[in-house]
């Protein structure tokens, strides 16, 4: 029995954890290649939810709305970057933070006017609605295609900066940024293009967990943050560590939320246990940033020297 | 003539590379030692090893006979070690004046003080004066570092670093950029501070320093293949054949 | 400017006498002009400008720009109300205790953030903010996730109560002036000197012998505490110490009022204060999607008038 909900946590924390990795990948991409911090990448999330939801109460079908948030989020995202964030690039962090958080505001507020104040709901695919059985563990079948999509994509994108040209200039970027401007070739079109691909991962994201959560208003701000721990504990610039960084703190977190509570109420008193417990679950994460820190300043995976 | 530092067995690895490799020196007291080797040698290593922001992997840095190996840059500064930079490091934004004041802060009392004006403290300030009396700045006070000529920055970095009174200053490529009548001047500028210090000078100006320096050492590959005056260096076989390979290879 | 920038920041009398008087005054104006009720966000105003003026020694003084200012400031509103909620009502204990819990936050959170840089502060001092804000939220006994009531407002004695909206922003201004003199009296001190050169060149500090590290936490503390301060105003205000004191927007919002104000000047981020909640105030009333407005300005500043916004501070945020 405690080894079926254990398995069932470990899933659900390597779901939670590839999904963070969807936004933690884009964010640490752009960061790496092109040494901006973007806020509204929370944001992007959030659209790609939106359109999902919207396209699938519309058309009856999950699969095109989530095809639609993709496609969609990847062309909002190009258009930002070719109207306003390549602009920014050069600009010192503060000024890179204060600018996108600015667009971040935007964005609350347009989707606001778009789709008014309540929240969407995003239908599940029907055949995925139901549960399945594997061994003695009953678990969600659309949990289970989360976390197929969410592998399939990180191998994808793998194979992308490992083997491919892109990918290569991505990692010339991350490990030594002149060196990309140097080489100069369409540097600009690959920025577009890593950030699209930054937008579509997000809209993935938006589109797997959209039926498990709201589609609202600020979906986007706490995973943003979570994403934003995810990189540094991984290092900033690295895909690789943002993977390993994701997967950690989706574990960590959903061990956490699990275990904690239920070891505390063995030794406390309920009254302390109760209040204890949680707060406790909710910053083991960010002690396990600081711990990271502690020992290695710059993430487990240093993109640069 | 008594050893201020002495430096033994310091080993500092990146990777499979040993920058440092069992690197031995000692720098009198009143001493003026050079460093010279061939680009990529591990001046620099070494040099960042001494001062403090670098940690070497093994072996020992002692100055008056205590150990320093472990302790912070700012530790090192209050027990007697200065540095200046070889890419020229000030406080921009600010007047020579405040750049010096600043420096002296640093050595004469405590920095946690929260509520008198440190602009009312004059002796801060006369401090500064004198200081760059000696670099010959005293016209320059006023004027924002980051205009200042490039000379001028660079005798601006000395002072810096002479603010902390120290009885040992590493001077990393002091000359460097320098044009011949900067040059000259810095040259003279260094000498005259024998006065106050020993010094321990990282400089690729041979004639310089061989003009200097009393003795002098020389780093190749992690490792110091001699030491000696200039004359028994200038004759040294195997310093020779190091310098002028390297000399006709690359630069 | 070829003088660098000065490090000492003189008071410019004739612009802050002035002020001092009429903000003095103001009750009296407003009841004149029978609009007695904008004493209330005069009121949250001068709290925020105590908040924004202690994370400008941070970001225009220390070159740390911090996005989790808001950790502290929701700390100080906490202890208040939960100070008030096992009947610690008196201003003189609970506001002074709200310091230093934030101070001891900051403290903790400094120690860690700090040995980062950059980019990697911008974001790990943002993470622990967040972690503030889910460590008040989770426990239930005090709100959870609808914030802690106030009991009642915090107690003076003298036959004062903070009830009476006069007496409150009188008091209000008291605290705003006394923060932000005994902060202005840091900035031009050794301390604040040491600072100044911190954001200018840490290496270069570090080599003519300060303890950089050391400092840095030092001004964090301070910068917390004070915020802390303002917090426990604010709850006092609102009669709630609420989660989305916590909230990251909170932190943002005060690094606009830091930022609009201007980092180089040391009034700048009170009237940055003035100006954003004026502009809720107004622009608020006009439509419920303010912000979107808010969000524009901003990024327009940045776009088009980086040099009013461009400091020296901002120079060092760079890894």
């Amino acid at each position: 029995m405690d080894a079926i909900l254990l398995v069932e946590q470990a899933l659900n924390g390597l779901q939670f954890g590839l999904m963070l990795f969807l936004l933690a990948a884009g964010l640490t991409l752009v960061f790496g290649i092109m040494d901006m911090i973007n806020l509204a990448h929370g944001s992007l999330y959030m659209v790609g939810a939106y359109l999902a939801a919207t396209v699938a109460t519309a058309t009856g079908s999950f699969l095109v709305g989530a095809a639609a948030a993709v496609v969609g989020t990847a062309v909002v995202g190009m258009l930002l970057e070719v109207t306003l964030l390549r602009r920014l690039y050069k600009r010192d962090h503060l000024h890179q933070v204060l600018a996108t958080f600015g667009l971040l505001l935007m964005a609350n507020e347009a989707v606001r006017m778009i789709w008014g104040p309540e929240a969407l709901s995003l239908p599940m695919p029907e055949a995925l609605a139901g549960p399945v059985e594997i061994g003695g563990l009953v678990y969600p079948a659309f949990r289970l295609m989360i976390i197929a999509v969410g592998i399939v994509v990180a191998v994808l994108l793998y194979v992308l900066v490992a083997h491919t040209r892109l990918g290569m200039l991505v990692r010339a970027g991350a490990s030594n940024r002149e060196m990309a401007r140097a080489m100069g070739v369409r540097v600009s079109t690959v920025f577009t293009l890593v950030f699209g691909i930054g937008a579509a991962l997000c809209a993935v994201a938006g589109a797997m967990l959209g039926p498990l959560l709201a589609v609202q208003v600020g979906m986007g701000e706490s995973i943003l943050i979570l994403a934003f721990v995810v990189i540094v504990i991984g290092g900033i610039g690295s895909v690789r560590g943002a993977f390993v960084g994701a997967v950690l703190v989706g574990m960590v977190d959903t061990f956490g939320r699990t275990l904690l509570p239920m070891s505390l109420r063995a030794v406390l008193p309920p009254q302390i246990a109760g209040n204890l417990g949680p707060a406790l679950a909710s910053i083991l994460i960010y002690v396990l940033m600081a711990g990271v820190l502690f020992w290695r300043p710059q993430g487990l995976f240093p993109a640069r020297g | 003539m008594s050893d201020l530092l002495v430096i033994g067995g310091l080993v500092k690895r990146f990777g499979g590379l040993a920058a440092t490799d069992g690197v031995d020196l000692a720098v009198g007291e009143g001493e003026l030692h050079a460093l010279i080797g061939p680009n990529g040698a591990g001046k620099t290593t070494l040099i960042s090893q001494i001062s403090g922001t670098l940690a070497p992997d093994a072996g020992h840095i002692r100055l008056q006979g205590q150990d320093i190996t472990r302790l912070t840059m700012h530790e090192r500064v209050a027990r007697g070690l200065a540095r200046s930079f070889q890419v020229t490091s000030l406080f921009r934004g600010f007047s020579v004046r405040d750049n010096l004041a600043l420096a002296v802060q640093a050595r004469s009392g405590s920095s946690f003080r929260f509520f008198a004006p440190a602009r009312n403290e004059r002796a801060l300030f006369e401090e500064a004066d004198r200081l760059a009396q000696r670099v010959d700045l005293q016209d320059r006070l006023d004027t924002q570092a980051s205009v200042l000529a490039h000379g001028e920055q660079r005798r601006l970095e000395i002072a810096l670093a002479l603010a902390t009174r120290p009885r040992l200053l590493l001077l990393d490529e002091p000359l460097a950029g320098l044009g011949p009548e900067e040059s000259a001047r810095m040259v003279a500028l260094i000498e005259s501070l024998r006065a106050d210090c020993s010094l321990l000078l990282v400089e690729h100006d041979m004639d310089a320093v061989f003009r200097l320096a009393g003795r002098i050492s020389v780093l190749v590959a992690g490792k110091i293949i001699a030491t000696g005056t200039p004359e028994q260096i200038r004759n040294h076989a195997e310093v020779r054949r190091a310098y002028l390979g390297d000399e006709a290879v690359g630069a | 400017m070829a003088a660098g920038t000065p490090l000492h920041h003189a008071v410019r009398w004739a612009l802050v006498g002035p002020a001092l008087v009429l903000l003095a005054l103001l009750p009296v104006l407003l009841t004149a002009i029978d609009q007695p009720f904008y004493l209330v966000p005069a009121t949250r105003i001068l709290i925020y400008a105590i908040a924004a003026t202690s994370l400008n020694l941070l970001v225009g003084f220390g070159g740390m720009v911090s996005f989790g200012h808001a950790a502290f400031f929701g700390t100080g509103a906490y202890v208040t109300g939960i100070a008030a909620m096992h009947g610690l009502q008196s201003a003189w204990l609970a506001w002074p205790l709200a310091m230093v819990v934030a101070g001891v936050a900051a403290f903790a959170i400094g120690l860690v953030s700090l040995r980062t840089r950059g980019v990697y502060f911008i974001m790990i001092t943002l993470a622990f903010a967040q972690m503030m804000y889910y460590v008040f939220v989770s426990m239930k006994t005090y709100g959870g996730e609808d914030g802690l009531a106030l009991e009642s407002r915090s107690a003076l004695g003298f036959g004062l109560s903070l009830k009476s909206d006069t007496t409150f922003y009188y008091v209000t201004l008291v605290l705003a002036v006394l923060s932000i003199a005994v902060l202005w009296r840091v900035v031009n001190s050794r301390f604040g000197r040491t600072l100044q050169g911190i954001r200018e060149n840490e290496i270069r500090m570090e080599a003519v012998g300060f303890p950089v590290f050391r400092h840095k936490l030092a001004a964090f503390v301070i910068a917390g505490a004070v915020a802390g301060l303002a917090g426990a105003l604010a709850a006092n205000q609102t009669d709630m110490a609420s989660p989305a004191f916590l909230n990251w927007h909170q932190s943002g919002m005060l690094l606009i009022m830091v930022i609009l104000g201007g980092v180089h000047s040391f009034l700048g981020p009170a009237i940055g204060a003035a100006v954003l909640l004026l502009l809720e105030e107004f622009v608020g009333d006009m439509t419920t999607h303010w912000q979107f407005y808010v969000g524009a300005v901003l990024v327009a500043v940045v776009l088009f008038a980086p040099n009013g916004i461009a400091t020296l501070a901002v120079r060092r945020s760079r890894v």
